[in-house]
């Protein structure tokens, strides 16, 4: 378990935009009646996404109106779940670093240097100009693509110290670096070239309705035995 | 090796178009409708035939699983597919659910349909993002196009939510994860009772991994004897290898059940990292199953029985390859930390042992620490295995265990060694 508290600077109020409002009707309405709590975990993580990043104590009160639940409830949702950040991230951008061991197997400890090195000595606190933040997370679900950072809802893969202060460097000059594999690969394919899915048949449609013939083969069998004519030809 | 033309997943690098009509013209939703006339049951016969079992880690088959939802119940039945990839080493799901989703979509219709499920939940893991994004777009293309939905051309109607978590790995359990839905945070259950008599909102319902169920369209169309027809008795198919860690080409690949772990890495990830002498150890099944040294590695196939033989586990089939170069003990307890990080604090075993369990492992990384300590060491380990309500408890101890069972002559001289440096250092 972790130890998650609420900060102690806590903004006075918050309320959703009127777009976040309908949205979040709509996200209600996809689970039975009566069962609206199940919309508590997208619509927390819409207020943190509308917040700058992170999760102030009066939209957990909010929430909880919204959706009828008691306070405490949805309390212990925003503090169990750790993507809730529950203070101040980089305005710019936060970033999460991948730990686990099939990233540190590969590196990850040079990028958290790097992080330490170009943000702030301490995870979870802002760099100088409040533009950066960062943290170490758990598995992040790439580890083909190892090491990597999460930064919003993008992922940087196959990184180096110098690959994530690329990274870093095209955030802090305002602009957004391509997504995914850093070092030019296709997701998860083994670098230099795929040792699989090459046979062209695959991908011009002819294996299409192949699936019928063992079917009527089938029934051509069972119809021998019986002595009438196939029926119930698949159609598909 | 698997040849092409049996493989399932044919786009999962994304090298071709993810939407619905290149997925069509790969195949995915191809006879569904001739299959669903088929009824229910056929189709479950024909998942038990293939010997298919579960693709999340434990390994179950399928098709019984399937055989346990109630036939004639007032309540509604839902099917929740888990697409809450959290095991460190496990990075398949993603590939199918960003690249491949229609053959998902069309599994999720034809297992719900199996099941008499009018509404099927999916479960993204809070980190997923972009997936989640661009999987929402593709259940919306399978509406526009009415293979789902109220009245569809395939006279089952289904209803698809695409829901997600927010970064806990233990709603990849199944109970947590139907907690989760239901609002609250993830903690499992106590089984019984099982979901398939009470799960989601008190409903029968089901839980299978993402790719246990993209494999059922392809397993209907070509058969189950197709399907048992590859891979190994008891070990049947194909499946997604995941191999990270010290190769010289970490990758997704789908293989046959059972390909020896030396073709595996050999074949498609360029080998290890210095040679296949460099090897030093594998954790072949994803963080939770114990180790396997290169000794092992050299003859092992990669199935959920040999593994097991080998006191491990093919788990989620993610290989974490080790070379030499590996502090194998900080590599473990880095592991210890996952899981005390994951740990829910439901049961005292789990919340105080794995944090126990990591404090001294940490030790153990210095060589601070006495031998006998490795023994009491093991005993916690197995104290916390067993004693919990889900299976986190286990997945904490078996790596610890592994560690001590292939390594106690390295942790051992670590902890000579830290005495030598100490005693010279008083001196």
């Amino acid at each position: 378990m972790a130890v998650r508290r609420l900060h102690p600077d806590q903004p006075s109020s918050f309320a959703f935009t009127p777009e976040n409002v309908a949205w979040i009707q709509e996200t209600v309405a996809k689970y039975p009646p009566g069962k609206q709590a199940s919309a508590v975990i997208p619509v927390l993580w819409r207020a943190q996404e509308q917040h700058g990043g992170w999760l102030p104590e009066p939209a957990i009160r909010l929430v909880a109106e919204l959706l009828d639940m008691a306070y405490i409830r949805v309390y212990e949702v925003a503090t169990f779940y750790t993507m809730f950040q529950l203070a101040p991230v980089g305005s710019v951008a936060h970033i999460q670093v991948c730990g686990t061991t099939p990233c540190m197997l590969r590196g990850s400890l040079d990028l958290i240097e790097a992080c330490k090195r170009r943000i702030n000595p301490d995870p979870h606190h802002l760099s100088a100009d409040g533009k950066f933040s960062w943290e170490e997370v758990e598995c992040l679900g790439s580890c083909a693509n190892a090491p990597m950072v999460q930064i919003w809802k993008d992922t940087y893969e196959d990184l180096t110290p110098e690959l994530l202060e690329r990274v870093i460097d095209t955030f802090a000059a305002g602009g957004t670096p391509k997504p995914g594999s850093q070092t030019g690969r296709t997701a998860s394919c083994p670098a230099g070239a795929a040792t699989s899915l090459k046979d062209p048949a695959l991908y011009d449609g002819s294996s299409i309705g192949a699936w019928k013939r063992r079917f009527a083969d089938l029934e051509a069998a069972a119809s021998q035995l019986a002595g009438t004519a196939p029926a119930d030809k698949p159609k598909g | 090796m698997l040849a092409d033309k049996d493989r399932i997943f044919r786009n999962i690098y994304g090298f071709h178009d993810s939407g619905l009509d290149a997925a069509r013209r790969r195949g995915a939703w191809d006879g569904t409708k001739y299959f669903i006339d088929k009824g229910h049951d056929w189709i479950i016969n024909e998942v038990k035939g293939s010997g298919l079992r579960g693709r999340g880690g434990a390994g179950f088959p399928t098709g019984l699983k399937w055989s346990f939802m109630p036939k004639n119940d007032p309540r509604p039945s839902y099917l929740i597919v888990n697409a809450d990839e959290s095991e460190p080493g496990s990075c398949k799901d993603r590939e199918i659910l960003r690249n491949d989703p229609q053959v998902l979509i069309e599994g999720m219709l034809l297992a719900s349909f199996a099941m008499r499920a009018h509404t099927c939940f999916i479960y993204f893991r809070g980190e997923y993002i972009r997936e989640r994004e661009r999987f929402q777009r593709s259940v919306d293309e399978a509406y526009a196009a009415r293979l789902i939905g109220k009245n569809n051309i395939h006279g089952w109607d289904l209803d698809i939510v695409v829901h997600h978590g927010a970064g806990a790995y233990i709603c990849g359990e199944e109970t947590a994860m139907i907690e989760s839905i239901e609002g609250k945070k993830g903690q499992p259950r106590l089984k019984p009772p099982f979901p398939a008599g009470c799960g989601l909102y008190g409903a029968p319902t089901t839980v299978n991994n993402v790719e246990s169920i993209a494999v059922v369209g392809e397993i209907l169309r070509r058969g189950g004897g197709w399907f048992s027809a590859l891979g190994k008795p008891n070990n049947t198919g194909t499946k997604l290898f995941q191999i990270s860690g010290h190769v010289n080409n970490p990758c997704v690949v789908e293989e046959e059940m059972g390909i020896p772990l030396r073709e595996l890495i050999e074949r498609h990830c360029g080998g290890v990292r210095g040679g296949w002498d460099n090897l030093l150890a594998v954790i072949p099944g994803g963080s939770s199953v114990p180790c396997i040294t290169a000794d092992v590695c050299q003859d092992i196939t990669m199935d959920f029985d040999a593994l097991s033989k080998a006191k491990s586990g093919l788990g989620t089939a993610a290989v974490i390859v080790m070379d030499k170069s590996t502090d194998i003990i900080k590599a473990i307890s880095r592991i210890s930390y996952f899981y005390k990080h994951e740990s829910c604090g439901q049961c005292t075993p789990c919340r105080e042992g794995c944090g126990w369990m990591w404090r001294v492992m940490e030790r153990m990384v210095k060589g601070e620490a006495r031998k006998s300590e490795i023994d009491m060491l093991w005993d916690v380990s197995k104290q916390v295995e067993g004693h919990t309500i889900c299976a986190l408890g286990d997945a904490a101890a078996w790596p610890v265990q592994g560690l001590i069972r292939n390594f106690r002559n390295v942790m051992e001289q670590r902890i000579e060694d830290y005495a030598k440096a100490h005693a010279e250092a008083a001196e």
